[in-house]
């Protein structure tokens, strides 16, 4: 039996388009916008300004905070402007604009493909590093990885778990950055076990990737403490509180941070971009994103400058087909309908999906018929047509102490719901008013 | 790029699921059953089916249309469902006049007058059923003898169900054979176990309903009359029990949202079943257990909850 979480789950449709498809290193655009907000915390400082010249991987934009992140120039050019942009979230934010001019590097980045596996930093050193470099969460929740590292007082890390269930349908970019880069990762993680002062890490990963599991498994035998561990597919297993779950049969208490049941997850890809931070040092600007879609043309894996609109990906991908109803940032189930193909790249963007325009459009919602099937399909054990009803009647007390603030936004209700009722779309809005009476309550005390 | 862009929050797939394709399951599964009540009872069971049906798709059609000016629902396929339910725990040799009155309360105060689907507090089929038993109890509780492939219909020959002869304390005519195929008196969908229980199996497949309420309900039957020394076989074998758990008390309207709450909901049901047929006044229980369970289904979502993740919360 393979493992998985035990509360809920759905079995979306896979349909991985671009596997097996190698990664393709995306043309550096003309003109790139690098959002000074692309991580969960502050937004960055920008320390550039109008007519600076940067070369690749110049620090532009310093963390605002203890939980942000460093920003660097992912081309080489000149700061046209800072000025705002609409994002993912179809607010206007601000971004710094350059004009590329050739591709000159930092000297201190080493270029080179070679591998290097000794790492001598102390763990002080090592999340120092990361944290210069700009490292954040690269599986969508762009939490940076530095704050991650540091546990607080009192609480300390037992096991480390890498993220590779890449459960999101459509999504590749994990799993082809497994099977190219498959050593380096592990480094990463070797890394990463030594930051948080552990001897032991598991990769979880779903068995739709068998290729990736078997070369994994091949290389854990040069580094002992690191162990694969196949899940059987489920959506959200690779929800933070799921896979842990899943891989050590320990639910974080409702309320709770992983760090709570001993435990740090990283995404794979964050794994890679550490030994790419400390081995190589190379900052954070650049990463893999898949850009797929049923109509399109070759749906592909590509490496990616942050800050390269998505338009110009789109193009890459064999352009934007004609039936195209959405753009979609990141997964189907999670990620974020986008505005305009001007949007650009950032540190969180796993993929760029298209969606047709017959699935484009969301069916009528009729009664509910009470069937309970996305009580049963919550990761979390809540009931989310109960919350939808208090959400809608703005009943916000009932609402948090029927634990609304546990839902993790995963999908599986709407997902499921045959009645096409919008249940997460009111929990979220019962989430953002329980979350500020919660906030308001607390600045009280 | 000139075509607009459609925006909307997550997630943006759906799995296809609809509450017509639920409802529609249903009523393959309900097939085997109504194929023995056709084989047992002839011609009679397909008029009764067949006014039922149609009557309650008209009521709701014309309920919907000139009294709630609604747009109308009838497409989802759970009027029809309500139809074959009503049918299935009414005699065979039943008057058309009946059913139609039956078919109006089903609908019409059942389920028209809480909203419609979704909005019933108890299962429709089983509101016209009961108002029919109180109303017309002889009529009722005169059944048909089986008789394959029967042609008569208000003119068949009737007998007594085997709650009734356990009632009066009569020897049963029939055996466990006859139980399992159908072979017997009693309402025209509840006779065959085995076509019930292919249904069954057939929504467990599909995933339309899960295993809880119909095992806990079977389970508790059978435990119970064990303790107060009846035949539990007989107990589950015979009257609208199979129907009840299977078909009637697994209605998502009407029936608990989560596993623990269908537990002990199904266990309620088992418990007032048998306690109806023992000592009650009348044969059969189940109808009135699901209604009184029905009625107990929003304080049971109210207080038991489904299992949380992180709800138990253990320090390493």
């Amino acid at each position: 039996m393979l493992k998985t979480f035990r509360i809920g789950g759905i079995h979306p449709d896979e349909n991985k388009l671009s596997a097996g498809k190698c990664i393709e290193t995306a043309a550096i655009p003309e003109q790139v916008a690098i959002m000074l907000s692309q991580h969960i915390g502050a937004p960055a400082q920008a320390i550039v300004a109008k007519g600076d010249h940067v070369k690749v991987g110049t620090l532009i934009a310093k963390a605002g905070g203890f939980v942000s992140a460093n920003i660097h120039s992912p081309v080489s050019g000149t700061v046209t402007k800072i000025d705002s942009i609409i994002d993912t979230s179809g607010y206007s934010k601000p971004a710094i604009f350059i004009q590329v001019e050739g591709d000159e590097w930092e000297e201190n980045i080493e270029r080179n493909d070679c591998l290097k596996t000794e790492c001598n930093l102390s763990p002080k050193e090592i999340i120092q590093k990361i944290s210069e470099c700009g490292i954040v969460g690269m599986g969508g929740a762009t939490f940076p990885t530095h704050v991650k590292l540091s546990p607080p007082p009192g609480m300390a890390a037992t096991i480390l778990i890498i993220n590779a269930a890449e459960c999101e349908p459509y999504l590749t970019s994990d799993h082809q950055l497994i099977l190219e880069k498959g050593e380096e990762i592990l480094i990463g993680t070797k890394i990463l076990m030594k930051a948080i002062q552990v001897n032991k890490a598991v990769i979880g990963i779903e068995n739709n990737k068998q290729d990736a599991i078997e070369l994994l498994t091949r290389l854990t035998i040069k580094y002992p403490g690191i162990e694969v561990c196949p899940l059987k597919m489920k959506y959200p297993q690779g929800g933070e509180k799921q896979l842990i779950d899943a891989i050590i049969r320990r639910q974080v208490p409702s309320g709770n941070l992983p760090i709570a049941t001993g435990t740090v997850v990283q995404n794979i890809g964050t794994a890679f971009a550490v030994y790419e931070a400390v081995q190589k040092n190379k900052p954070l600007f650049e990463r893999i994103v898949t850009v797929t879609g049923k109509s399109l043309n070759s749906p592909s894996n590509f490496k990616v400058r942050i800050g390269t609109p998505i338009g110009q990906l789109i193009q890459a991908a064999g352009g934007m087909p004609e039936d195209t109803g959405k753009i979609i940032s990141g997964g189907p189930m999670m990620g974020k309908a986008v505005t305009n193909t001007d949007i650009p790249v950032t540190k969180g963007c796993s993929g760029v999906l298209l969606i047709r325009k017959n699935e484009a459009i969301r069916k009528e919602m009729s009664n509910c018929i009470r069937c309970a099937k996305c009580v049963f399909v919550c990761p979390m054990g809540l009931e989310p047509n109960l919350l939808m009803n208090l959400a809608s009647h703005a009943l916000w007390d009932k609402a948090e102490s029927n634990h609304i603030m546990d839902c993790i936004e995963c999908g599986s209700c709407s997902y499921t719901c045959p009645a096409y009722r919008p249940l997460l779309d009111y929990i979220r809005l019962g989430k953002g008013k329980v979350g500020n009476i919660i906030r308001s309550r607390a600045v009280k005390k | 790029m000139n075509n607009k862009l459609i925006i909307s929050l997550s997630p943006h797939i759906h799995g296809g699921n609809t509450t017509s394709k639920a409802m529609h399951g249903v009523l393959i599964a309900l097939i085997p059953a109504f194929i023995v009540s056709l084989f047992y009872f002839g011609l009679g069971a397909l008029i009764v089916t067949i006014t039922s049906v149609l009557a309650c798709v008209i009521f709701e059609y014309l309920i919907q249309k000139y009294l709630l000016k609604a747009k109308s629902s009838i497409h989802d396929g759970s009027a029809i469902i309500t139809g074959v339910l009503l049918a299935f725990n009414l005699p065979s040799n039943l008057p058309i006049w009946i059913i139609i009155i039956g078919a109006l309360v089903a609908i019409g105060i059942g389920k028209m007058s809480f909203g419609g689907l979704g909005c019933n507090i108890f299962n429709p089929a089983l509101v016209g059923r009961v108002f029919l038993l109180i109303s017309f109890p002889v009529q009722m509780t005169t059944w048909p003898k089986p008789e394959v492939l029967s042609t008569h219909y208000i003119d068949v020959q009737t007998g007594a169900t085997t709650l009734t002869l356990l009632k009066a304390h009569m020897p049963i005519d029939a055996d466990y054979t006859d139980m399992l195929l159908g072979n017997m008196g009693g309402s025209l969908g509840e006779v065959g176990a085995i076509a019930l229980i292919l249904g069954l199996a057939y929504m467990l497949w599909k995933q339309i309903i899960t295993w809880h309420i119909p095992v806990s309900i079977l389970g508790t039957v059978a435990i119970f009359s064990l303790l107060i020394g009846i035949d539990p076989i007989t107990q589950i074998l015979s009257g609208g029990l199979l129907l009840g758990a299977i078909f009637m008390a697994t209605d998502y309207v009407t029936s608990p949202m989560n596993k623990r709450g269908m537990i002990v909901y199904g266990i309620a049901i088992g418990l007032l079943t048998i306690i109806i047929r023992q000592w009650g006044a009348y044969p059969e229980g189940m109808s009135f257990a699901i209604l009184i369970m029905n009625a107990f289904t929003p304080l049971i979502n109210m207080y038991i909850k489904p299992k949380r993740f992180g709800e138990v919360v253990k320090h390493g």
